[in-house]
């Protein structure tokens, strides 16, 4: 190794110095271009949300103002000034609760086998491929599976249109997405800390338990609440299973039928009176609210397990 | 043209033997012929360019290599007489007895406490828990820093202080041999020689082998050195081999193989 003596090496840079045309006008004229493109994004995404928060407010708004708790507290009803969410409201408190139960270990624990136990070989990059595509495949088509499956082979089970044949099919519709999450939150786990586990003579267990899922579990938790609050807003595979729209009492048990927010606003909105109408919004307010409290969650349990690791 | 000068003579007694140990990465041989003895008690260097297969071998002798799932290895590699790769030996059991400390320090994200505790944990230490932990940080030249601070994230710690951390954790399970990958190439000139003038203290009671890139540090600290070199094969990959192994002064100061000579005098390549 010689060092090059310093008069070549800038004789040398002289010489390349025609080469370069920096032209930092130019560059900086992209630059702008290019910022005030993302800023237009930003800005118009942010106004259409602002629209449609500030109109749902201003419909629904009067509403919880007249008689906030009977709201939230009366059964439907066919006058829409004495009509409330209460059986959707508990029903969906149901519903969110079933699919955590199933979708929660059942998702966690196959991104844990998919990341860390399983070989990487033609067959569990086929499992991979096809649970990226399930979490793109539409939901009604879950629908129709949970119809088929849940509410009409296992009825004995599920008790028909029931809570948990609804629980079951929205689980299956969030699964793929807690197992991506679960995977990508393992796969933030720099791989140092396993080998740090192993060269210590930890099992793969012990070394997924003791070191990688502290690290992992806030993002886990993230995952898993945000699939929640998709589960939470859907719709069509619930009504695909027969979810009722009108109903006057309360779940008792999983097999009870049931009714949640999403169809009850949709419900209310598809019915002539303006009355009707209002109450939507209101019920709107009520799930973004509900959805709120959720990505809060989220974001909370991140920060408090983030300090402490 | 490998030549291996015969290091039976400086053998007290072999903890860790390679007998024409070959390391393939799926159909690419990475290192070929490696055949060397650890000795009880004694310091082992391992030098060469990068990408010669030094952290390979090293990765063999604790079987580190099986989280590879590309990696095989053949030859035989034998840990005090028994063959390490017998289906009979767990490589669970094996890596607590021989330990490793890598090239970037790597704590857990956890107390200085826990990072020593855990591995005691999960091999079922049975003694007071507080005196290991002293210990152990004791005997890693730590404890004097972080005493009044156990309860406090090991990764709080400077990268030096970090990775004696990492020395503390590995040698708290009462390892036989140490296997350290370049510990000190994160490392500022002090932390390194804090290491180094540690690795002398850890030559009385423990076995290790140390790969490095630093020529002085091989031969401040170590008893034998190995160099590896590597050379292309008509399919353009790159194949280690073990060029020569002898004491330390006979290596730096006389080496029987040209390469050997160049690569210590800095005129290699
Ligand atoms: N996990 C792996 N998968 C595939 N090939 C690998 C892997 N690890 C190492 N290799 C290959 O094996 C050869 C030896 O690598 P190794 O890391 O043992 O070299 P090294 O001597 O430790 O180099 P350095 O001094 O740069 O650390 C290299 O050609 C490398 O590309
Ligand atoms: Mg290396």
């Amino acid at each position: 190794m010689t060092t090059p003596d310093s008069q070549t090496f800038n004789k040398d840079q002289s010489t390349q110095e025609q080469y370069f045309t920096p032209n930092l006008s130019g560059r900086y004229k992209w630059d702008t271009v290019f910022a005030s493109f993302t800023w237009l994004a930003v800005g118009l995404s942010v106004v259409i949300l602002a629209v449609l928060l500030i109109s749902v407010v201003w419909d629904g708004f009067p509403r919880l103002a007249s008689d906030f708790w009977g709201f939230l507290t009366n059964f439907p009803s066919r006058k829409p000034e004495q009509a409330g969410l209460l059986s959707a409201l508990v029903g969906t408190v149901w519903v969110m609760i079933t699919v955590a139960i199933f979708a929660f270990p059942i998702g966690v624990g196959a991104g844990v086998y998919l990341e860390e136990f399983a070989t990487d070989n033609w067959f569990t990059k086929l499992i991979e491929v096809n649970i990226n595509n399930l979490a793109g495949v539409p939901s009604i088509i879950y629908g129709l599976l949970g119809l088929q499956l849940f509410v009409r082979f296992l009825e004995p089970m599920t008790g028909g249109r029931s809570i948990l044949s609804g629980a079951l099919t929205l689980a299956l519709l969030i699964l793929p997405i807690i197992i991506v999450g679960t995977r990508e939150a393992l796969r933030a786990v720099p791989d140092s800390i396993r080998q740090a586990g192993f060269a210590l003579g930890a099992t793969r267990w012990q070394v997924i338990w003791d070191q990688v899922f502290p690290i992992a579990i806030p993002g886990i938790l993230t995952g898993t609440i945000l699939a929640l609050s998709r589960a939470i807003g859907e719709t069509a595979p619930l009504i695909t299973i027969g979810a009722l729209t009108f109903i006057s009492f309360l779940p008792e048990n999983l097999q009870s039928q049931f009714t949640v927010l999403p169809i009850q606003i949709y419900n209310w909105v598809s019915r002539p009176q303006a009355g009707f109408h209002t109450n939507a919004a209101a019920g709107i307010i009520i799930l973004m609210v509900v959805l709120l409290a959720m990505n809060g969650l989220a974001i909370f349990l991140r920060n408090k397990f983030q300090k402490r690791g | 043209m490998t030549q291996v000068s015969s290091s039976t003579e400086l053998v007290t007694e072999a903890v860790l033997r390679a007998q024409g140990v070959k390391v393939y990465y799926g159909t690419n041989l990475a290192v070929r012929d490696v055949t060397l003895d650890i000795p009880f008690n004694k310091v082992v260097a391992f030098i060469g360019p990068s990408g010669c297969g030094k952290s390979t071998i090293l990765r063999c002798f604790n079987r580190m290599n099986d989280l590879v799932a590309s990696a095989r290895v053949e030859g035989k590699i034998t840990f005090h007489g028994r063959d390490l790769y017998a289906s009979n030996i767990d490589p669970v059991e094996t890596r607590r007895r021989i330990g490793m400390v890598f090239q970037k320090p790597n704590p857990f994200p956890k107390s200085i406490f826990e990072n020593i505790a855990f591995g005691a944990r999960i091999n079922g230490y049975k003694g007071d828990m507080n005196e290991l932990v002293e210990d152990s940080l004791r005997r890693a030249a730590l404890w004097d820093e972080v005493k009044d601070q156990l309860q406090e994230s090991g990764l709080a710690l400077s990268g030096g202080q970090q990775q004696r951390l990492c020395i503390a954790r590995a040698i708290a399970i009462a390892p036989e041999v140490i296997l350290m990958d370049e510990p000190c190439s994160a490392l500022d000139p002090i932390s390194t020689l804090k290491v180094e003038e540690l690795i002398q203290e850890l030559k009385q009671q423990y076995t290790i082998v140390i790969v490095t890139h630093n020529m002085q540090q091989a031969s401040r600290v170590s008893d034998l050195t190995a160099f590896y070199n590597a050379e292309a094969t008509e399919g353009g990959n790159k194949v280690g081999y073990l060029v020569e192994y002898d004491r330390t002064e006979v290596i730096f100061q006389n080496p029987t193989q040209q390469a050997t000579q160049e690569y210590v005098s800095g005129r290699f390549g």
